[in-house]
């Protein structure tokens, strides 16, 4: 049977069929549906949520020392969070087959940078793969965990963006069941003390040797003989622009199994064409190695080396081809930034924030850096995950000993808290600044679409667990002043403000309302008095004075002629931050 | 050996342009096509442009086109078309909805919709369009704008041969299967 599949749904149907016993995960664009479809294999798989990537990592890597096949993905910025297990497990190698999946994204859809996270593999001395579409992808899992347990290595699987969210046909197969290799305790392996790591190097050494001859010989790594003037070496998704762009047209050298290079093949392949180009999206990462065994090809110089690239892109640099375009006048097109929701919990927070006068305001990684564009432009900073607290520390500490007259508040996600949030904290209690920590708890990992956390009381495959109380959280870090309020009331979020800002010491204020698309769980109905409503302005009573459309609501709608504001009924979700922001009344609940 | 065409759906998150492409993409696999489909939406889903690409023929190697190579372009929401067009092969057509969703700028009241959108998509291209909300409103629920913008999609690639009875069936709560096949027909009768 054959079925059309994203990348990432291939993968989660690829670890099933490969007979995997475990996976691990912090949800990342555009990595989250892998976990999210291991999910369903409850009888066979152990697949959970971790706070963060790094614990995602250990977690598989323990796992595979145990004997289990096991799995952790990540987008790419995650495995800079997981760098230091990483690089160790490049060392102990496995028991079990481990595949560590990094997505990244080049064209930056939803990401802070645009990394190519090739070169981790060549830093971390392990073997990487590269698919190209969704049957590869499929394949290459059950490839991957070969690799991995022949040749004692984890295998980076490296995924990119249009690799992940396109879908393509997959045909679809049985389980091998896999029994869960004998544990044996081996400290020569796993006890990575430094006489230990020091022979363990010796090893790495020698198993690239190996893994190279590998290279040269797998099926992974094929040519595709057409003309012989043009000769194209790929991996990945650019393998199918340049198919697009050339087809058969030119010979092809597509990789699949990108570390080490199969350099006897690329050399043979090199001395039959009579042009050779290396087309890979985002870094030379194949052609500085090409090109250092002495091989001349043309790469980087022609192709760029940033955004997304496509087969236009190919097309145009390499054979200067300029496609007809119907031209238009594009600049009366208007923006359509994402925004904050109807309701969203987090705006009426921002907007009562921004009102604060000499107060940098450092973000994290969420929905609420939205909170940083317009109307509401409440943040100065966004990092990393984590980033928000110990940025913001860092500056307090400057403030305290200039003797500057301004607050730092700290704005991070219930999730981003639980990931890496926690450890900056303690690092506010420790090194005494008395910067305002606020966690913006709408009780799920909402930008990534609604991913469950330490804090949801909930796990992936949906069983009911002890749910991680935020307050208590900060109180054991040794915060003294601790305040959860209900962001949907204003005059509440005031007076907090006004507490924190009085005080001489760290304080957190937990923002505490459900994301409002969120589908409330048991324990939410229990907590929180939620009634759905719509709001509506009375447009004798308006004075077109546009407070309420500085809160950047999309339900709400300004008439420039008429000069007054109305309310889309279909998107009002009756959260009456307009009602209490309008000076005169103008605004009134209409019921559901 | 048929040659590989290029449809581009575009639209604001939320109106399911990526439920649409999807029974689109299932419906070329039963008909026989290999078929490679694309959601570009990053951060759509918080009101954002969303846009979906769907790629058919014998074998389909890149599942993202660049501009100038649509065969046609489906348009949800007016200045959405406008926001793509240079995505339009010159002799491509384009369906759109004659449908207007303010973006943030527009709602603050820093900017104004574009006027005569539909207008200057018309004197560039091949265009047809569909006041898909009026019909849905008709057929009692907004929400299947979408499916009569995919029987618009139909109707304008010549594609009415494959069985997308079955194929909406499978992909739709049993509850809405008749409006939505109703919502076809209405969008394929449009055009």
């Amino acid at each position: 049977m054959r079925k059309l599949l994203t990348g990432n749904e291939a993968i989660a149907l690829g670890a099933y069929e490969a007979g995997i016993h475990y996976a691990a995960a912090y949800p990342g664009t555009p990595s989250t549906e892998i976990l999210e479809n291991l999910a369903k294999y409850k009888e066979e798989i152990i697949a959970e949520w971790a706070p963060n990537e790094k614990v995602a990592v250990e977690s598989a890597l323990g796992a595979s020392i145990y004997g289990a096949r096991s799995l952790a993905a990540m987008k790419h910025v995650g495995l800079n969070v997981a760098a230091d297990p990483f690089f160790s497990s490049g060392y102990t190698g496995v028991n079990g087959g481990l595949v560590l999946i990094t997505a990244d994204d080049p064209g930056l859809h939803s990401s802070q940078n645009e990394q190519d996270n090739r070169y981790y593999a060549k830093f971390g001395k392990v073997a990487m793969v590269e698919p190209s579409d969704s049957q590869e992808a499929k394949n290459m899992v059950k490839i991957a965990m070969e690799i991995s347990e022949k040749f004692d290595t984890p295998v980076l699987m490296r995924l990119t963006t249009r690799v992940c969210h396109s879908k393509s046909l997959v045909e679809v197969g049985e389980r091998e069941e896999v029994p869960i290799r004998p544990y044996k305790k081996n400290l020569g392996k796993y006890y990575l003390a430094p006489a230990v790591a020091k022979q363990l190097h010796v090893k790495v050494e020698e198993r690239l040797k190996k893994l190279e001859e590998f290279s040269n010989e797998t099926d992974l790594n094929y040519v595709e003989w057409n003309d012989k003037k043009i000769g194209i070496i790929s991996s990945g998704i650019a393998f199918q622009y340049a198919k697009e762009v050339f087809k058969d047209k030119a010979s092809y050298l597509k990789l699949g199994f990108t570390n080490p290079l199969p350099m006897d093949k690329i050399k043979k392949f090199a001395e039959e064409v009579e042009t050779l180009y290396v087309v890979e999206e985002l870094e030379p990462f194949i052609e500085e190695q090409v090109k250092a065994a002495g091989i001349d090809c043309i790469g980087k110089d022609k192709i760029p080396n940033v955004w997304e690239l496509n087969p236009e892109i190919v097309e145009k640099s390499l054979l200067g081809k300029e496609r007809e375009v119907i031209e238009y006048d594009k600049s009366i097109v208007v923006n359509r930034p994402p925004t904050l929701c109807a309701g969203c919990p987090h705006r009426a927070f921002f907007y009562e924030l921004s009102k604060r006068k000499d107060t940098i305001i450092t973000g994290d990684i969420g929905c609420y850096t939205l909170g940083g564009a317009e109307p509401l432009n409440a943040m100065d900073t966004t990092i990393c995950m984590g980033a928000s607290i110990s940025a913001g520390h860092g500056m307090e500490r400057l403030i305290d000993g200039y003797d500057d007259n301004k607050r730092v508040v700290s704005v991070i996600g219930d999730s981003t808290f639980f990931h890496s949030g926690m450890t900056s904290l303690l690092d506010v209690v420790y090194n005494k600044s008395n910067t305002i920590t606020c966690v913006l708890d709408n009780r799920i990992t909402a930008m990534t679409g609604h991913q469950d956390h330490p804090g949801t009381g909930y796990t992936l495959q949906g069983e009911p667990t002890k749910m991680a109380n935020i307050a208590e959280i900060a109180k054991a870090l040794g915060i003294e002043h601790v305040k959860t309020v209900n962001p949907l009331e204003l005059k509440e979020l005031k007076a907090a403000f006004d507490w924190a800002y009085s005080l001489d010491e760290p304080s957190v204020i937990i923002s505490r309302w459900p994301c409002a698309l969120k589908r409330l769980s048991e324990y939410d109905k229990k907590e929180f008095d939620y009634k759905p409503g719509k709001c509506e302005v009375d447009q004798e009573k308006c004075i077109g004075c546009k407070i309420c459309v500085n809160t950047g609501c999309p339900a709400i709608y300004f008439d420039k002629e008429a000069k007054k504001s109305s309310i889309n009924a279909a998107q009002c979700v009756g959260c009456e931050l307009c009602m209490q922001v309008c000076p005169v009344k103008a605004i009134s609940e209409v019921g559901e | 050996m048929a040659e590989t065409k290029s449809i581009l759906l575009v639209g604001v998150g939320g109106q399911g342009t990526i439920l649409a492409s999807r029974i689109l993409s299932e419906g070329l696999v039963e008909a026989g096509y290999d078929v490679k489909m694309s959601e570009i939406h990053g951060m759509a889903q918080r009101g954002g442009s969303v846009s979906t690409q769907v790629r058919y023929g014998d074998e389909v190697f890149s599942p993202i086109i660049g501009r100038g190579e649509a065969d046609v372009l489906v348009s949800f929401e007016a200045m959405e078309a406008l926001r793509w067009l240079e995505y339009l092969k010159p002799d491509g057509k384009v369906v759109v909805n004659n449908y207007k969703i303010p973006s943030a700028p527009i709602l603050m009241g820093k900017e104004e919709y574009p006027e005569g959108v539909i207008d200057i998509i018309k004197n560039k291209a091949d265009t047809s369009i569909i006041n898909a909300a009026e019909i849905a409103e008709e057929l009692g629920n907004m929400k299947v704008m979408n499916i009569v913008l995919l029987g618009a999609l139909v109707e304008a690639m010549n594609l009415s041969d494959i069985d997308w009875e079955k194929t909406i069936k499978n992909n739709i709560k049993e509850k809405f299967i008749d409006i939505n096949l109703e919502a076809f027909e209405r969008g394929k009768n449009a055009i």
